[in-house]
């Protein structure tokens, strides 16, 4: 450190008084934020007695990890988590083959009703997802598709937010690439591949961690279209689990939970600086 | 995770990029395309997406519009029903409940905002350690799977041996069955509502304090400006924008709540009729009780509300956001 920057450090450090307020109110409030997460992997290590004994047990007796592999046993929990990963890995994929290639059109190319067609999908990001929910069931029920991977995905494989965000993101990047490759004569599906892509990749990762937590995390249309516990989501399947009054081996319930949220989470915590805020500007939820 | 999704460009009306196309493009001298359209191209650019949204999205707007003014019968058949759905929507028995106990979960999660303003700025002291860490832990919960934290909530408020309860019991009170008591149990969800919401707000919040000329608040400090009186002067002013944008997505969102209300209460909870929001009212009329058209009527409330709250915020906004 030069001589130069500690006074100003020094300054400035005492411009907003010391940082002990700061940790102190923040690591309050984190640990807060993260007790329920830490609590429910502590019942899904304990018995059921603990789990329900009036004095809370904060570390049981002994760890029962024999739990997590109920889980595997007892639940259709295989089943649902084979269907959170494919409907999330197909709908991720199409969202950015799909929105990508639209919302390149719409930022840098010109055709007649150009205009009309944006404002068609933008008008959607307005509407509430109930609007729709009625006839896109009745459309998947149309196609015989109730109860299948094809029916949870169909409608969540187009999104008028990612060619929104997409659109944003090609308008922003610098057009003089895009013309030196039209100059060497360049078809525009050969630019959009070789040149555009690349240069949007940031914003496809914010595309495609939304789309990936946004399917992962669904409830209500999941829940709507399939009836067998064998071919829910995992977020459809933990909910009906708690309707079943016969359900009360509680830690194994919390097991499942855990489980089930674990990937989303270490996915994020891996990949968080790059999208926290790209993410949190989505306003997904 | 539902419905309305949108980010600051929506906000920010013209945006840089607006102004691009053909005139900036000529006068850059780069693109003798001005004038040029790309023949068929863009048409298979952009139709895939579209027959998508056109089929998924625009047809079913139109179709719910038609089916509010419908009756379905047992057997999937319907009858054209006039203003019926409405007159039995607006008659409130239904309504009223679901819509108090949605407007008192929007305002409990809506006192997240202040908090979390509170939060951003004490987030963005200069050269605080651990601040990435910090971040993570109040996002966390805005990530994680609704109905998977629910589990442990359900737990955390279980009248008998909930460790609420219990830390309630140390102090002499005896603490309620919160999940399976109306009203109680809205109050509940809605704690849920504001811990998985709070960071959402602080992260935006802090990204609007990040924009803050470090000048602004050196010059206070010349002027002999107290913190208390730089964070009233400078912070909460020049931060209205972030302010604006984080209340419009959280009642939006608040206004569409389903998943944690589910999940917390089961759909077998007793309480259930009286503890509904708007959405649950939705999905019981259309998915469990077969009445589409008054659901779909529920929809189209659903939609003007959040439509009209949304316009008289941007309204409003002139008055109290910062240009």
């Amino acid at each position: 450190m030069s001589e130069a920057i500690r006074p100003t450090r020094l300054r400035r450090r005492g411009r907003r008084g010391s940082h002990v307020i700061p940790h102190l109110v923040l690591a309050t409030g984190g640990l807060l934020m993260a007790f329920p997460f830490v609590w429910q992997l502590v019942m899904s290590l304990s018995t059921n007695a603990e789990v329900q004994s009036l004095v809370p047990v904060f570390w049981p007796a002994e760890l029962q990890w024999q739990n997590y592999a109920t889980v595997f046993e007892r639940l259709p929990f295989l089943d649902q988590l084979r269907t959170s990963v494919v409907i999330t890995v197909i709908r991720t994929l199409a969202q950015i083959l799909l929105c990508t290639l639209a919302g390149y059109a719409f930022a840098r190319m010109r055709f007649r009703g150009r205009g009309v067609l944006l404002a068609l999908t933008l008008s959607i990001l307005m509407v509430p997802s109930q609007v729709y929910l009625i006839s896109q069931y009745q459309i998947v029920q149309g196609l015989g598709w109730l109860d299948s991977i094809a029916g949870i995905v169909a409608p969540g494989l187009f999104s008028a937010f990612g060619t929104f965000l997409m659109r944003t993101a090609f308008l922003n990047l610098p057009p003089e690439l895009e013309e030196a490759a039209r100059l060497d004569g360049a078809s525009p599906i050969r630019i959009f591949w070789s040149v555009m892509l690349p240069l949007a990749r940031p914003s496809i990762s914010v595309l495609a961690i939304t789309a990936a937590l946004w399917s992962w995390n669904e409830l209500l249309w999941p829940l709507v279209v399939s009836t067998y516990q064998t071919q829910m989501p995992l977020s459809a399947g933990l909910a009906t689990l708690v309707s079943d009054r016969n359900n009360t081996d509680y830690p194994v319930i919390m097991a499942a939970s855990m489980l089930a949220m674990a990937p989303i989470l270490l996915l994020f915590i891996v990949l968080q600086r790059r999208v926290i805020d790209g993410l949190a500007f989505s306003g997904l939820k | 995770m539902s419905g309305v999704q949108t980010g600051p460009g929506v906000f920010a009306g013209a945006r840089p990029g607006r102004a691009r196309p053909a005139r900036d493009a000529r006068r850059r001298g780069g693109e003798a395309a001005a004038r040029r359209r790309d023949g068929a191209w863009p048409w298979l650019f952009v139709l895939p997406l579209f027959t998508g949204i056109a089929v998924f999205y625009l047809v079913p707007i139109a179709q719910t519009l038609f089916y509010s003014f419908t009756e379905w019968g047992v057997f999937g058949g319907w009858t054209f029903a006039g203003l019926d759905n409405y007159a039995r929507l607006l008659s409130g028995r239904e309504l009223l409940p679901a819509l108090g106990n949605t407007l008192l979960y929007t305002g409990i999660v809506l006192l997240g905002i202040p908090i979390a303003v509170w939060l951003a700025s004490l987030l963005n002291t200069p050269g605080l350690r651990f601040a990435s860490l910090y971040r993570v832990l109040f996002f966390l919960p805005y990530i994680a799977m609704p109905t998977a934290v629910a589990m442990v909530w359900r737990m955390i408020f279980n009248g008998d041996y909930g460790i609420v309860n219990w830390l309630l019991s140390l102090v002499g009170i005896d603490g309620p069955y919160w999940i399976s008591t109306p009203g109680i149990a809205m109050g509940a969800v809605a704690v849920v509502g504001l811990w998985s919401s709070i960071g959402f707000a602080l992260i935006v919040l802090r990204a609007g304090l990040k924009n803050i000329p470090e000048e602004l608040y050196e010059a206070a400090e010349i002027d002999g400006a107290s913190p208390w009186r730089r964070f009233r002067a400078i912070t909460v002013p020049l931060l209205t924008p972030s302010i604006f944008f984080v209340l419009v997505i959280t009642i939006i969102s608040s206004f569409q709540l389903f998943d944690l209300l589910y999940a917390i209460l089961g759909s077998r909870n007793p309480i259930l009729p009286k503890s509904m929001s708007l959405v649950f009212l939705f999905y019981q009329a259309g998915f469990v009780d077969g009445e589409k058209g008054f659901a779909a009527a529920v929809a189209m409330f659903i939609l003007v509300l959040i439509g009209l709250v949304t316009l008289v915020q941007f309204r409003l906004q002139r008055r109290w956001v910062h240009e």
